[in-house]
Protein backbone atom coordinates (compact mmCIF):
# COMPACT_ATOMS: atom_id res chain seq x y z
CA UNK A 1 0.00 0.00 0.00
CA UNK A 2 2.59 2.71 1.01
CA UNK A 3 4.75 1.63 -2.45
CA UNK A 4 1.34 2.51 -4.25
CA UNK A 5 1.09 5.97 -2.70
CA UNK A 6 4.59 6.35 -3.44
CA UNK A 7 3.98 5.50 -6.73
CA UNK A 8 0.82 8.21 -6.94
CA UNK A 9 3.21 11.11 -5.99
CA UNK A 10 5.75 10.52 -8.19
CA UNK A 11 3.26 10.44 -11.31
CA UNK A 12 1.59 13.28 -10.11
CA UNK A 13 4.61 15.44 -9.83
CA UNK A 14 5.85 14.13 -12.58
CA UNK A 15 2.59 15.29 -14.48
CA UNK A 16 2.71 18.68 -13.16
CA UNK A 17 6.70 18.89 -13.71
CA UNK A 18 5.77 17.87 -17.68
CA UNK A 19 3.29 20.40 -17.59
CA UNK A 20 5.51 23.05 -16.79
CA UNK A 21 8.60 22.37 -18.37
CA UNK A 22 6.64 21.39 -21.68
CA UNK A 23 4.76 25.08 -21.37
CA UNK A 24 7.16 27.51 -23.17
CA UNK A 25 6.88 25.46 -26.35
CA UNK A 26 2.89 25.20 -26.31
CA UNK A 27 3.08 29.47 -25.63
CA UNK A 28 5.96 29.94 -28.20
CA UNK A 29 4.10 28.12 -30.92
CA UNK A 30 1.01 29.95 -29.92
CA UNK A 31 2.74 33.12 -30.14
CA UNK A 32 4.03 32.39 -33.70
CA UNK A 33 0.53 31.27 -34.46
CA UNK A 34 -0.33 34.81 -33.30
CA UNK A 35 -3.27 32.87 -31.47
CA UNK A 36 -3.58 32.57 -27.79
CA UNK A 37 -4.01 29.48 -25.97
CA UNK A 38 -6.37 28.93 -22.56
CA UNK A 39 -4.58 27.32 -19.78
CA UNK A 40 -6.73 24.15 -20.07
CA UNK A 41 -5.26 24.20 -23.81
CA UNK A 42 -1.92 24.66 -23.01
CA UNK A 43 -2.19 21.52 -20.53
CA UNK A 44 -3.87 19.12 -23.31
CA UNK A 45 -1.00 20.51 -25.85
CA UNK A 46 2.13 19.67 -23.36
CA UNK A 47 0.61 15.97 -23.12
CA UNK A 48 1.10 14.78 -26.78
CA UNK A 49 4.07 16.82 -27.87
CA UNK A 50 6.03 14.57 -30.63
CA UNK A 51 9.50 15.89 -28.88
CA UNK A 52 8.77 16.97 -25.33
CA UNK A 53 11.30 18.19 -22.72
CA UNK A 54 9.79 16.15 -20.66
CA UNK A 55 7.11 13.90 -22.00
CA UNK A 56 4.59 12.84 -19.68
CA UNK A 57 4.20 9.55 -17.86
CA UNK A 58 1.56 7.82 -20.38
CA UNK A 59 3.47 8.90 -23.15
CA UNK A 60 6.50 6.99 -21.83
CA UNK A 61 4.26 3.87 -21.36
CA UNK A 62 3.07 4.14 -24.89
CA UNK A 63 6.49 3.86 -26.03
CA UNK A 64 7.76 1.58 -24.13
CA UNK A 65 4.53 -0.80 -24.69
CA UNK A 66 5.16 0.18 -28.27
CA UNK A 67 9.01 -1.02 -27.83
CA UNK A 68 8.51 -4.18 -25.95
CA UNK A 69 5.20 -5.50 -27.89
CA UNK A 70 4.71 -3.49 -30.80
CA UNK A 71 7.45 -5.17 -32.69
CA UNK A 72 8.93 -8.20 -33.34
CA UNK A 73 11.34 -8.97 -30.66
CA UNK A 74 14.51 -9.19 -33.48
CA UNK A 75 13.55 -5.77 -34.51
CA UNK A 76 16.12 -3.31 -33.91
CA UNK A 77 13.62 -1.19 -32.82
CA UNK A 78 12.42 -3.86 -29.56
CA UNK A 79 12.97 -2.45 -26.66
CA UNK A 80 13.23 -6.92 -26.02
CA UNK A 81 15.99 -7.53 -28.43
CA UNK A 82 18.18 -4.35 -26.80
CA UNK A 83 17.26 -6.01 -23.18
CA UNK A 84 18.87 -8.92 -24.18
CA UNK A 85 21.58 -7.99 -25.45
CA UNK A 86 22.35 -5.53 -22.27
CA UNK A 87 21.08 -8.48 -20.16
CA UNK A 88 23.45 -11.10 -21.79
CA UNK A 89 26.32 -8.30 -21.14
CA UNK A 90 25.07 -7.96 -17.45
CA UNK A 91 25.28 -11.65 -17.02
CA UNK A 92 28.91 -12.40 -18.11
CA UNK A 93 30.02 -9.30 -16.19
CA UNK A 94 27.62 -10.51 -13.01
CA UNK A 95 29.46 -13.62 -13.02
CA UNK A 96 32.81 -12.91 -13.83
CA UNK A 97 32.47 -9.69 -11.12
CA UNK A 98 31.12 -12.75 -8.24
CA UNK A 99 34.34 -14.75 -9.47
CA UNK A 100 36.94 -12.17 -9.41
CA UNK A 101 35.21 -10.30 -6.31
CA UNK A 102 35.24 -13.98 -4.36
CA UNK A 103 38.76 -14.84 -5.81
CA UNK A 104 40.37 -11.47 -4.57
CA UNK A 105 38.50 -11.52 -1.10
CA UNK A 106 39.81 -15.67 -0.58
CA UNK A 107 43.29 -14.44 -1.20
CA UNK A 108 43.08 -11.28 1.38
CA UNK A 109 41.86 -13.18 4.20
CA UNK A 110 44.37 -16.14 3.27
CA UNK A 111 47.70 -14.07 2.85
CA UNK A 112 47.97 -10.68 4.66
CA UNK A 113 50.53 -9.65 2.25
CA UNK A 114 47.05 -9.55 -0.40
CA UNK A 115 45.47 -7.56 1.52
CA UNK A 116 48.10 -4.61 2.05
CA UNK A 117 48.75 -4.85 -1.79
CA UNK A 118 45.29 -5.68 -3.64
CA UNK A 119 42.67 -4.17 -1.37
CA UNK A 120 44.09 -0.43 -1.56
CA UNK A 121 43.79 -0.89 -5.54
CA UNK A 122 40.66 -1.96 -5.11
CA UNK A 123 39.24 0.75 -3.52
CA UNK A 124 40.91 3.34 -5.84
CA UNK A 125 39.63 1.68 -9.16
CA UNK A 126 35.89 2.32 -8.02
CA UNK A 127 37.23 6.03 -7.55
CA UNK A 128 37.80 6.34 -11.09
CA UNK A 129 34.41 7.33 -13.02
CA UNK A 130 33.42 4.68 -14.94
CA UNK A 131 32.32 6.84 -17.95
CA UNK A 132 35.95 7.91 -18.24
CA UNK A 133 37.04 4.48 -18.03
CA UNK A 134 34.96 2.77 -20.33
CA UNK A 135 35.49 3.95 -23.71
CA UNK A 136 39.26 3.11 -22.82
CA UNK A 137 38.74 -0.35 -21.99
CA UNK A 138 36.58 -0.43 -25.38
CA UNK A 139 39.35 0.93 -27.38
CA UNK A 140 41.85 -1.44 -25.71
CA UNK A 141 40.02 -4.76 -26.41
CA UNK A 142 39.93 -4.14 -29.83
CA UNK A 143 43.21 -3.41 -30.48
CA UNK A 144 44.10 -6.50 -28.31
CA UNK A 145 42.04 -7.97 -31.53
CA UNK A 146 38.81 -8.72 -29.76
CA UNK A 147 35.92 -9.10 -31.97
CA UNK A 148 33.09 -9.85 -29.48
CA UNK A 149 31.62 -6.94 -28.96
CA UNK A 150 30.21 -8.48 -25.46
CA UNK A 151 33.82 -8.70 -24.15
CA UNK A 152 34.51 -5.23 -23.29
CA UNK A 153 31.01 -4.94 -21.92
CA UNK A 154 30.96 -7.55 -19.52
CA UNK A 155 34.67 -6.49 -18.38
CA UNK A 156 33.19 -2.85 -17.79
CA UNK A 157 30.27 -4.73 -15.87
CA UNK A 158 32.60 -7.15 -14.06
CA UNK A 159 34.87 -3.91 -13.10
CA UNK A 160 31.93 -2.34 -11.07
CA UNK A 161 30.21 -5.68 -9.77
CA UNK A 162 33.37 -7.23 -8.46
CA UNK A 163 34.05 -4.54 -5.21
CA UNK A 164 30.50 -5.04 -3.10
CA UNK A 165 31.74 -8.58 -3.28
CA UNK A 166 34.81 -8.17 -2.29
CA UNK A 167 34.04 -6.00 0.16
CA UNK A 168 31.47 -8.58 1.68
CA UNK A 169 33.00 -11.51 1.05
CA UNK A 170 36.28 -10.30 2.71
CA UNK A 171 33.96 -9.26 6.12
CA UNK A 172 31.78 -12.47 5.89
CA UNK A 173 35.26 -14.60 5.76
CA UNK A 174 36.47 -13.01 8.60
CA UNK A 175 32.77 -13.26 10.50
CA UNK A 176 33.58 -16.22 12.27
CA UNK A 177 34.85 -15.30 16.22
CA UNK A 178 37.85 -16.66 17.57
CA UNK A 179 36.28 -19.17 19.84
CA UNK A 180 34.93 -21.14 16.55
CA UNK A 181 38.76 -20.89 15.31
CA UNK A 182 39.85 -22.37 18.71
CA UNK A 183 37.03 -24.87 18.16
CA UNK A 184 38.53 -26.03 14.88
CA UNK A 185 41.90 -25.84 16.33
CA UNK A 186 41.11 -28.24 19.10
CA UNK A 187 40.22 -30.56 16.31
CA UNK A 188 43.55 -29.66 14.47
CA UNK A 189 41.38 -29.09 11.72
CA UNK A 190 43.59 -27.50 8.53
CA UNK A 191 43.54 -24.42 7.02
CA UNK A 192 41.58 -26.02 3.95
CA UNK A 193 39.17 -27.55 6.55
CA UNK A 194 38.43 -24.54 8.20
CA UNK A 195 38.02 -22.68 4.44
CA UNK A 196 35.47 -24.90 3.47
CA UNK A 197 33.14 -25.83 6.76
CA UNK A 198 33.65 -22.65 8.94
CA UNK A 199 34.41 -19.35 6.65
CA UNK A 200 32.92 -20.15 3.58
CA UNK A 201 29.00 -21.29 5.14
CA UNK A 202 29.67 -18.51 7.36
CA UNK A 203 30.35 -15.79 4.65
CA UNK A 204 26.79 -17.13 2.56
CA UNK A 205 24.70 -13.72 4.30
CA UNK A 206 27.33 -11.52 3.46
CA UNK A 207 27.78 -12.68 0.24
CA UNK A 208 23.69 -12.63 -0.81
CA UNK A 209 23.90 -8.87 0.16
CA UNK A 210 26.44 -8.04 -2.31
CA UNK A 211 24.85 -9.81 -5.44
CA UNK A 212 21.99 -7.27 -4.93
CA UNK A 213 24.08 -4.91 -5.14
CA UNK A 214 26.51 -6.41 -7.49
CA UNK A 215 23.78 -7.27 -9.93
CA UNK A 216 22.68 -3.88 -10.04
CA UNK A 217 26.07 -2.56 -11.01
CA UNK A 218 26.70 -5.17 -13.35
CA UNK A 219 23.49 -3.85 -15.53
CA UNK A 220 24.91 -0.39 -15.09
CA UNK A 221 28.17 -1.34 -16.37
CA UNK A 222 26.57 -3.07 -19.03
CA UNK A 223 24.89 0.15 -19.87
CA UNK A 224 27.78 2.42 -19.72
CA UNK A 225 30.21 0.02 -21.74
CA UNK A 226 27.23 0.28 -24.76
CA UNK A 227 26.94 3.94 -25.09
CA UNK A 228 30.87 4.35 -26.79
CA UNK A 229 30.15 1.29 -28.45
CA UNK A 230 29.19 3.21 -31.44
CA UNK A 231 25.09 2.82 -30.33
CA UNK A 232 24.54 -0.27 -32.26
CA UNK A 233 22.28 -2.52 -29.78
CA UNK A 234 21.40 -2.57 -26.07
CA UNK A 235 19.89 -0.53 -23.86
CA UNK A 236 22.82 1.81 -23.51
CA UNK A 237 22.76 2.19 -27.65
CA UNK A 238 19.41 2.97 -27.36
CA UNK A 239 19.58 5.78 -24.80
CA UNK A 240 22.45 7.03 -27.08
CA UNK A 241 20.23 7.17 -30.50
CA UNK A 242 17.07 8.51 -28.27
CA UNK A 243 19.75 11.63 -27.59
CA UNK A 244 21.62 11.94 -30.63
CA UNK A 245 18.41 12.01 -32.73
CA UNK A 246 16.55 14.41 -30.25
CA UNK A 247 14.09 11.37 -29.24
CA UNK A 248 13.19 11.77 -25.68
CA UNK A 249 10.80 9.01 -25.83
CA UNK A 250 13.35 6.56 -26.97
CA UNK A 251 15.48 7.74 -24.40
CA UNK A 252 12.79 7.88 -21.20
CA UNK A 253 11.76 3.69 -23.23
CA UNK A 254 14.93 2.11 -22.82
CA UNK A 255 15.40 4.13 -19.17
CA UNK A 256 12.38 2.75 -18.44
CA UNK A 257 13.16 -1.15 -19.67
CA UNK A 258 16.69 -0.34 -17.82
CA UNK A 259 14.50 0.07 -14.68
CA UNK A 260 12.52 -2.79 -15.02
CA UNK A 261 15.11 -5.18 -15.87
CA UNK A 262 17.15 -3.95 -12.56
CA UNK A 263 14.36 -4.79 -10.69
CA UNK A 264 13.16 -8.21 -12.16
CA UNK A 265 17.37 -9.28 -11.57
CA UNK A 266 16.99 -7.90 -8.02
CA UNK A 267 13.79 -9.97 -7.75
CA UNK A 268 15.77 -13.29 -9.20
CA UNK A 269 18.91 -12.49 -6.75
CA UNK A 270 16.32 -12.64 -3.92
CA UNK A 271 14.63 -15.49 -4.77
CA UNK A 272 18.29 -17.48 -5.08
CA UNK A 273 19.15 -15.90 -1.58
CA UNK A 274 15.81 -17.21 0.29
CA UNK A 275 16.34 -20.64 -1.21
CA UNK A 276 19.95 -21.08 -0.31
CA UNK A 277 18.50 -19.91 3.05
CA UNK A 278 16.74 -21.97 3.22
CA UNK A 279 19.18 -25.04 2.37
CA UNK A 280 20.95 -23.28 5.13
CA UNK A 281 18.52 -23.72 8.18
CA UNK A 282 17.85 -19.98 8.26
CA UNK A 283 14.22 -19.87 10.26
CA UNK A 284 11.52 -19.42 7.62
CA UNK B 1 47.67 -44.52 22.16
CA UNK B 2 45.31 -46.18 24.28
CA UNK B 3 47.98 -48.58 25.73
CA UNK B 4 50.42 -45.29 26.12
CA UNK B 5 47.91 -44.06 28.70
CA UNK B 6 47.74 -47.31 30.88
CA UNK B 7 51.33 -46.93 31.21
CA UNK B 8 51.86 -43.23 31.25
CA UNK B 9 50.28 -42.36 34.89
CA UNK B 10 49.03 -38.85 35.02
CA UNK B 11 46.81 -37.72 32.39
CA UNK B 12 48.10 -34.29 32.93
CA UNK B 13 51.16 -33.40 34.24
CA UNK B 14 51.88 -29.70 35.15
CA UNK B 15 55.29 -28.85 36.50
CA UNK B 16 56.13 -25.21 36.91
CA UNK B 17 54.30 -23.85 34.39
CA UNK B 18 53.99 -20.00 33.51
CA UNK B 19 52.56 -17.88 31.18
CA UNK B 20 53.49 -13.96 30.42
CA UNK B 21 51.09 -12.59 27.98
CA UNK B 22 52.89 -9.11 26.18
CA UNK B 23 50.18 -6.75 26.22
CA UNK B 24 50.63 -2.94 25.20
CA UNK B 25 50.46 -2.05 29.07
CA UNK B 26 53.46 -4.45 29.37
CA UNK B 27 53.47 -7.95 30.60
CA UNK B 28 51.13 -9.56 32.49
CA UNK B 29 51.73 -12.99 34.24
CA UNK B 30 48.82 -15.00 33.57
CA UNK B 31 50.02 -17.87 35.06
CA UNK B 32 52.64 -18.54 37.58
CA UNK B 33 54.05 -21.80 38.76
CA UNK B 34 51.49 -24.17 38.25
CA UNK B 35 52.39 -27.61 39.94
CA UNK B 36 49.56 -30.12 38.95
CA UNK B 37 49.07 -34.06 38.77
CA UNK B 38 45.58 -35.29 37.64
CA UNK B 39 45.05 -39.03 36.95
CA UNK B 40 42.62 -41.04 34.80
CA UNK B 41 39.56 -40.81 35.50
CA UNK B 42 39.57 -38.02 37.59
CA UNK B 43 36.66 -35.15 37.48
CA UNK B 44 38.56 -31.77 38.06
CA UNK B 45 37.27 -28.68 38.96
CA UNK B 46 39.11 -24.90 38.39
CA UNK B 47 37.68 -22.53 40.68
CA UNK B 48 38.84 -18.77 41.30
CA UNK B 49 37.55 -15.29 40.74
CA UNK B 50 37.59 -13.94 36.90
CA UNK B 51 41.83 -13.31 36.17
CA UNK B 52 42.73 -16.34 37.89
CA UNK B 53 43.82 -18.52 34.95
CA UNK B 54 41.71 -20.91 34.82
CA UNK B 55 40.63 -20.70 31.85
CA UNK B 56 44.30 -19.66 30.51
CA UNK B 57 45.42 -23.20 32.22
CA UNK B 58 42.57 -25.38 30.40
CA UNK B 59 43.46 -23.50 26.97
CA UNK B 60 47.37 -24.69 28.06
CA UNK B 61 45.90 -27.72 28.54
CA UNK B 62 44.82 -27.91 24.91
CA UNK B 63 47.76 -26.38 23.44
CA UNK B 64 45.55 -23.56 22.70
CA UNK B 65 48.19 -21.35 24.53
CA UNK B 66 51.99 -22.30 25.18
CA UNK B 67 53.20 -21.64 28.46
CA UNK B 68 56.11 -19.55 28.99
CA UNK B 69 57.67 -21.77 31.13
CA UNK B 70 57.99 -25.10 33.08
CA UNK B 71 56.54 -28.29 31.51
CA UNK B 72 52.76 -29.41 30.52
CA UNK B 73 52.16 -33.02 29.81
CA UNK B 74 49.37 -34.28 28.42
CA UNK B 75 48.63 -37.95 27.79
CA UNK B 76 52.53 -38.52 28.29
CA UNK B 77 53.39 -36.11 25.63
CA UNK B 78 53.61 -32.59 25.43
CA UNK B 79 50.19 -30.55 24.81
CA UNK B 80 50.84 -29.71 21.35
CA UNK B 81 51.10 -33.55 20.59
CA UNK B 82 48.10 -34.23 22.41
CA UNK B 83 45.78 -31.85 20.64
CA UNK B 84 47.12 -33.00 17.28
CA UNK B 85 46.78 -36.77 18.24
CA UNK B 86 42.98 -35.38 18.80
CA UNK B 87 43.47 -36.36 23.01
CA UNK B 88 40.35 -34.26 24.29
CA UNK B 89 37.49 -32.80 23.32
CA UNK B 90 36.55 -29.11 24.70
CA UNK B 91 33.20 -28.04 25.27
CA UNK B 92 33.20 -23.73 25.38
CA UNK B 93 31.19 -21.47 27.11
CA UNK B 94 29.14 -20.95 24.02
CA UNK B 95 27.32 -23.75 22.66
CA UNK B 96 28.80 -22.72 19.53
CA UNK B 97 26.96 -24.57 16.73
CA UNK B 98 26.82 -23.90 13.26
CA UNK B 99 23.25 -22.28 12.59
CA UNK B 100 23.76 -23.80 9.15
CA UNK B 101 24.22 -27.00 10.15
CA UNK B 102 21.56 -29.53 11.80
CA UNK B 103 22.56 -31.17 15.37
CA UNK B 104 23.59 -34.34 13.64
CA UNK B 105 25.61 -32.34 11.19
CA UNK B 106 27.22 -30.36 13.67
CA UNK B 107 28.61 -33.28 16.07
CA UNK B 108 29.36 -34.74 12.51
CA UNK B 109 31.97 -31.77 12.03
CA UNK B 110 34.65 -32.47 14.20
CA UNK B 111 34.28 -36.14 12.85
CA UNK B 112 34.71 -34.93 9.09
CA UNK B 113 37.91 -33.24 9.99
CA UNK B 114 39.25 -36.39 11.08
CA UNK B 115 38.17 -38.45 8.48
CA UNK B 116 35.80 -41.08 10.14
CA UNK B 117 33.82 -43.09 7.18
CA UNK B 118 30.13 -41.74 6.57
CA UNK B 119 28.99 -45.07 8.40
CA UNK B 120 30.78 -44.74 11.08
CA UNK B 121 29.63 -40.97 11.59
CA UNK B 122 25.88 -41.98 11.69
CA UNK B 123 26.89 -44.34 14.21
CA UNK B 124 28.83 -42.26 16.21
CA UNK B 125 26.45 -39.41 15.82
CA UNK B 126 23.44 -41.46 17.04
CA UNK B 127 25.41 -42.97 19.62
CA UNK B 128 26.46 -39.33 21.49
CA UNK B 129 22.84 -38.22 20.74
CA UNK B 130 21.53 -40.70 22.83
CA UNK B 131 24.21 -40.06 25.32
CA UNK B 132 22.95 -36.42 26.05
CA UNK B 133 19.43 -37.27 25.27
CA UNK B 134 19.10 -35.76 22.17
CA UNK B 135 17.89 -38.88 20.42
CA UNK B 136 15.21 -37.57 17.91
CA UNK B 137 16.62 -34.06 17.53
CA UNK B 138 19.37 -35.24 14.92
CA UNK B 139 17.41 -33.00 12.47
CA UNK B 140 16.41 -30.18 14.25
CA UNK B 141 18.41 -26.51 13.96
CA UNK B 142 20.35 -25.49 16.39
CA UNK B 143 17.88 -21.75 16.66
CA UNK B 144 14.86 -24.80 17.08
CA UNK B 145 16.81 -26.06 20.58
CA UNK B 146 16.70 -24.45 23.91
CA UNK B 147 20.40 -22.72 25.55
CA UNK B 148 20.26 -25.90 27.67
CA UNK B 149 19.85 -28.58 24.67
CA UNK B 150 22.08 -26.58 22.59
CA UNK B 151 25.08 -27.07 25.55
CA UNK B 152 24.20 -30.65 25.23
CA UNK B 153 24.40 -30.51 21.77
CA UNK B 154 28.07 -29.07 22.03
CA UNK B 155 28.85 -31.92 24.93
CA UNK B 156 28.23 -34.81 22.17
CA UNK B 157 29.84 -33.05 19.56
CA UNK B 158 33.02 -33.20 22.21
CA UNK B 159 32.40 -36.88 23.20
CA UNK B 160 31.74 -37.80 19.28
CA UNK B 161 35.23 -38.67 18.56
CA UNK B 162 36.00 -40.99 21.57
CA UNK B 163 38.71 -38.62 23.29
CA UNK B 164 39.79 -39.85 26.60
CA UNK B 165 39.90 -36.60 28.41
CA UNK B 166 36.73 -33.56 28.07
CA UNK B 167 38.12 -29.78 28.57
CA UNK B 168 34.82 -27.71 29.61
CA UNK B 169 35.29 -24.04 29.89
CA UNK B 170 32.17 -22.98 32.23
CA UNK B 171 30.09 -24.74 30.23
CA UNK B 172 26.74 -24.12 31.84
CA UNK B 173 27.97 -20.55 33.04
CA UNK B 174 25.17 -18.90 30.92
CA UNK B 175 22.52 -21.07 31.70
CA UNK B 176 19.69 -20.53 34.34
CA UNK B 177 20.24 -22.26 37.77
CA UNK B 178 17.39 -25.53 37.30
CA UNK B 179 18.72 -26.32 33.79
CA UNK B 180 22.43 -26.17 35.14
CA UNK B 181 21.55 -28.44 38.44
CA UNK B 182 20.09 -31.29 35.54
CA UNK B 183 22.76 -30.84 33.53
CA UNK B 184 25.68 -31.30 36.04
CA UNK B 185 23.64 -34.31 37.03
CA UNK B 186 23.77 -35.40 33.58
CA UNK B 187 27.57 -34.75 33.36
CA UNK B 188 28.12 -36.84 36.68
CA UNK B 189 26.59 -39.84 35.06
CA UNK B 190 28.34 -39.15 31.83
CA UNK B 191 31.42 -39.41 33.54
CA UNK B 192 30.75 -42.18 35.42
CA UNK B 193 29.45 -43.73 32.43
CA UNK B 194 32.53 -42.98 29.99
CA UNK B 195 35.15 -42.80 32.41
CA UNK B 196 36.96 -39.69 30.91
CA UNK B 197 38.97 -37.40 32.55
CA UNK B 198 37.19 -34.30 33.06
CA UNK B 199 38.68 -30.70 33.72
CA UNK B 200 36.05 -28.55 34.34
CA UNK B 201 36.17 -25.06 34.76
CA UNK B 202 33.46 -23.34 37.08
CA UNK B 203 32.75 -20.37 39.35
CA UNK B 204 30.14 -21.75 41.00
CA UNK B 205 31.20 -23.53 44.63
CA UNK B 206 28.27 -25.32 44.70
CA UNK B 207 28.95 -26.64 41.27
CA UNK B 208 32.59 -27.74 41.50
CA UNK B 209 32.09 -29.61 45.22
CA UNK B 210 29.12 -31.57 43.63
CA UNK B 211 30.81 -32.23 40.64
CA UNK B 212 34.70 -32.95 41.68
CA UNK B 213 36.76 -35.80 42.97
CA UNK B 214 39.59 -33.17 42.94
CA UNK B 215 39.22 -29.12 43.41
CA UNK B 216 41.84 -26.75 42.13
CA UNK B 217 41.10 -22.81 43.82
CA UNK B 218 43.12 -20.48 42.29
CA UNK B 219 43.73 -17.03 42.66
CA UNK B 220 44.30 -13.80 40.69
CA UNK B 221 47.40 -11.65 39.86
CA UNK B 222 49.23 -13.71 39.37
CA UNK B 223 47.31 -16.86 38.22
CA UNK B 224 48.15 -19.58 40.42
CA UNK B 225 47.20 -22.20 43.18
CA UNK B 226 46.04 -21.69 46.12
CA UNK B 227 44.63 -25.03 47.40
CA UNK B 228 44.03 -28.22 45.90
CA UNK B 229 41.35 -30.50 47.90
CA UNK B 230 40.40 -34.24 47.42
CA UNK B 231 37.02 -34.68 47.77
CA UNK B 232 36.01 -37.39 49.67
CA UNK B 233 31.97 -37.42 48.40
CA UNK B 234 31.66 -40.99 47.04
CA UNK B 235 31.12 -40.99 42.84
CA UNK B 236 27.48 -41.57 42.60
CA UNK B 237 26.42 -38.39 44.15
CA UNK B 238 22.30 -37.47 44.14
CA UNK B 239 21.48 -33.97 44.00
CA UNK B 240 20.49 -33.95 47.78
CA UNK B 241 23.65 -34.90 48.81
CA UNK B 242 24.36 -31.13 48.96
CA UNK B 243 22.65 -31.02 52.20
CA UNK B 244 25.40 -33.14 52.92
CA UNK B 245 27.90 -32.08 56.10
CA UNK B 246 30.75 -33.51 54.29
CA UNK B 247 29.45 -31.41 51.04
CA UNK B 248 29.29 -27.88 53.57
CA UNK B 249 32.93 -29.12 54.89
CA UNK B 250 34.29 -29.15 51.29
CA UNK B 251 32.28 -25.82 50.11
CA UNK B 252 33.43 -24.04 53.32
CA UNK B 253 37.03 -25.36 52.48
CA UNK B 254 36.60 -23.74 48.91
CA UNK B 255 35.47 -20.41 50.40
CA UNK B 256 38.35 -19.73 52.50
CA UNK B 257 40.98 -20.78 49.50
CA UNK B 258 39.40 -18.04 47.48
CA UNK B 259 38.94 -15.81 50.95
CA UNK B 260 43.11 -16.28 51.51
CA UNK B 261 43.69 -15.95 47.48
CA UNK B 262 41.67 -12.55 47.36
CA UNK B 263 43.49 -11.28 50.53
CA UNK B 264 47.06 -11.05 49.40
CA UNK B 265 45.86 -10.26 45.84
CA UNK B 266 44.82 -6.45 47.81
Amino acid sequence: MPVFAVVGIIVCVWYSAAVWMNAPWVYDQAERAGVSVSFGEMVGATMGQARPVLPAPHQVAAELWKGVAGQAVTSKRSLVYHGWVTLQATFYGFVLGIGLGVALAVSIVRFRVMELSVMPWAIISQTIPIVALAPMIVVLSNAAGVEDRMVPKAIISAYLSFFPVLVSMVKGLRSPDQMQIDQLRTWYASEAQMFWKLRLPASMPYFFASLKVAIAASLVGAIVGELPTGAIEGLGARMLIGSQFGEPMIMWAALFAAAILAGGLILLVGIVERFARARMGAPA
Amino acid sequence: MKDMLNIAGPVVEASGVDLVFQTNDGPVQALKDVNLLIGKGEFVSFIGPSGCGKTTFLRCVAALETPTGGTLMVNGMTAEAARKARAYGYVFQAAGLYPWRTISGNIRLPLEIMGFSRAEQDERVARVLELVELGGFGNKYPWQLSGGMQQRASIARALAFDADILLMDEPFGALDEIVRDRLNEEVLRLWNRTQKTILFVTHSIPEAVYLSTKIVVMSPRPGRITDVIDSPLPRERPLDIRDSREFIEIAHRVREGLRAGHGDGV
